[in-house]
């Protein structure tokens, strides 16, 4: 063991600058979500201080759960989350599946084809899209927000689980395909079971930019029923703008359920990251 | 000699990925940019070739809104650069060192931010900078420095300055992560090699890691720039689709959807929305390209 490496006062300062960093990241979550508690006259009064017996007030949260609809802007984000999830998902594998598995002509081009959005973002072509939706008569529905996600999400999902797909043993498929099973069987009865953990990355990555989306949303469904949380958020605060305790509220509760999910999947997804499945 | 047979399952494999991207994503991007060779006069829709273009760039009604919203996109992409990228990769080479412990706490922590949406995030900075609440000043009072303070997203001079550093704030967390994993796959033998010649702790990070993570760096460069060229949501969030105090804030996300939507007085012009969308893609991929061929060709990498 070298002495350099692990010098007790080196260590010392790498703990103090990683404790202020965290400090910094967690202090203004923390401060909203403290507040959300106290009434109004405490939150002036002492922001810093945690609600006890004599400030705590669920005024804020009594104010956004009569004006605001959250419990059908939540519905609607996890609609849209897992909708699009499972698009991405399903077509993604399907694809990933024929762009490994099979030699054809074209196969490279089609591969390159579909890299294209990894880079290019899809909001460039938001007047296109809305006239489509428009012309289609999908606008302020969840199945624009879907197809789009969905078409958003595609072009890093086949990528990865191609990736993946190269790793499932060729003596599988085959022996598979001398019992008689068709090749969709052997898609998804074989190699969709065995690429469930890059699946699971892919999932957690796109969870999070769907979820928290604010522009597709503004544009293509800002109808009162197809709000998401995002936006319902962003109107509904802009409305409440001096009711500080609805404000405080309506952040809290749309900052808990993403911290939850993060406290469920944030070991997934730090290993997809860290896994070099983006590079 | 029998024909194989056409194997069709390729095509159900392949097709509902390739018509959903390309219904959803390609022909609408294709799309926008003809759209943009177009005017809107009366009822009628026009061919005007580059038209759009021309007053973009060149008409003061529309030019001097554009090269404001490109400057202020390139200082936004440049302070994303200057100060987020440093502390994620200082975060990263601390979180990876050997025998540090809670790193993973710490990892988790700082990625925190990361997650939440622009919206909670502009919000919630709005109200911690907000001079009615004071959680600002007071704890700068509490260093001495209230002196400091000042109405940051007011002032027209510090107003993208600060937005900038609050989305630095949120997304330090991804340059921090793929660094992270990228110096863990530098193998011990080297780092050892370098202790018996003497280098260690800095120097040996600026000497033997910090060639070898390079890749790395430029790849987070190419996300942060592609991301910065495409933001809108914490601008619009935080100041509104005028990207106020005048302007100071407007980049080119925001550019788009006040002149694609309208706001105010001004009817929404979905031709010149795209031309600027246009603008915005060619811009992009030049980053890209560049990133592609002149950065990423010319990478010394190193075999690990």
């Amino acid at each position: 063991m070298n002495k350099a490496r692990s010098n007790p006062l080196n260590t010392a300062a790498m703990h103090v600058a990683l404790i202020t960093y965290t400090l910094i990241a967690l202090f203004p979550v923390f401060v909203i979500l403290i507040n959300s508690f106290k009434s109004r006259k405490a939150i002036f009064r002492d922001p810093l201080a945690l609600p006890n017996s004599e400030s705590f007030s669920l005024i804020g949260y009594q104010t956004v759960l009569k004006q605001g609809d959250f419990f059908l802007y939540f519905q609607n984000s996890f609609l849209v989350t897992v909708g699009s999830l499972f698009f991405i998902l399903l077509f993604g594998a399907m694809a990933a599946f024929a762009l490994s598995e099979y030699r054809f002509k074209g196969n490279t081009l089609m591969g390159l084809y579909l890299a294209l959005g990894i880079m290019i973002p899809i909001r460039i072509g938001t007047v296109a899209i809305l006239d489509m939706m428009v012309a289609t008569g999908l606008v302020n529905t969840l199945w624009a927000l879907i197809l789009v996600y969905t078409a958003q999400g595609l072009p890093l999902a086949v990528f990865i689980l191609s990736e993946f797909m190269r790793g499932v043993s060729d003596d599988l498929k085959n022996a598979g395909r001398i019992d008689g099973l068709s090749e969709y069987a052997i898609f998804f009865k074989l190699a969709l079971p065995l690429v469930r953990p890059a699946m699971a990355t892919v999932a957690v990555f796109n969870m999070i930019p769907i979820w928290n989306d604010l522009w597709f949303p503004l544009i293509l469904a800002p109808a009162e029923e197809t709000k998401t949380l995002t936006l319902g958020s962003q109107v509904f605060i802009g409305q409440f703008v001096t009711n500080w305790n609805a404000v405080l509220s309506a952040l809290s509760m749309a900052i808990i359920p993403v911290l939850v999910l993060y406290v469920i999947f944030s070991r997934q997804l730090i290993r997809g990251i860290t896994s070099g499945a983006v590079k | 000699m029998q024909k194989p047979p056409f194997r069709w399952h390729i095509v159900v494999f392949l097709a509902p990925a390739v018509l959903v991207y390309t219904a959803v994503m390609i022909f609408p991007l294709f799309n926008t940019l003809r759209l943009s060779l177009y005017t809107r006069i009366g009822s009628d829709r026009i061919f005007v070739g580059l038209e759009n273009f021309q007053n973009l760039f060149g008409n003061p009604i529309w030019s001097e809104q554009f090269w404001n919203a490109l400057g202020n996109n390139f200082w936004f992409f440049l302070i994303h650069m200057l100060v987020q990228n440093p502390i994620g990769i200082a975060l990263a080479a601390i979180l990876s060192h050997p025998r540090l412990r809670f790193a993973a706490l710490y990892r988790s922590a700082i990625f925190i931010p990361t997650i939440l949406s622009f919206v909670i995030v502009g919000f919630a900075w709005k109200l911690i900078l907000s001079p009615i609440w004071g959680i600002a000043p007071s704890m700068l009072d509490m260093v001495g420095l209230k002196s400091l303070f000042a109405p940051w997203l007011g002032k027209e001079e510090y107003a993208l300055t600060t937005l900038a550093l609050v989305s630095v704030w949120q997304f330090v967390g991804i340059p921090m992560m793929l660094i992270y994993a990228a110096l863990l796959t530098i193998p011990e033998e080297i780092l050892e090699a370098g202790e018996i010649d003497g280098i260690t702790g800095f120097s040996a990070f600026w000497k033997i890691k910090l060639p070898l993570i390079l890749p790395s760096i430029g790849i987070i460069s190419i996300l942060t720039f592609v991301a910065n060229f495409n933001a809108f949501d914490l601008i619009y969030t935080t100041q509104g689709a005028l990207a106020g105090p005048d302007f100071s804030t407007d980049i080119l996300g925001t550019f788009m959807y006040r002149t694609f939507f309208g706001f105010q007085l001004q009817l929404g012009d979905p031709h010149m929305g795209s031309a600027i969308a246009g603008a915005m893609f060619v811009i992009i991929l030049l980053g890209v390209c560049i990133y592609l061929f002149g950065i990423q060709t010319r990478m010394r990498r190193y075999q690990m």
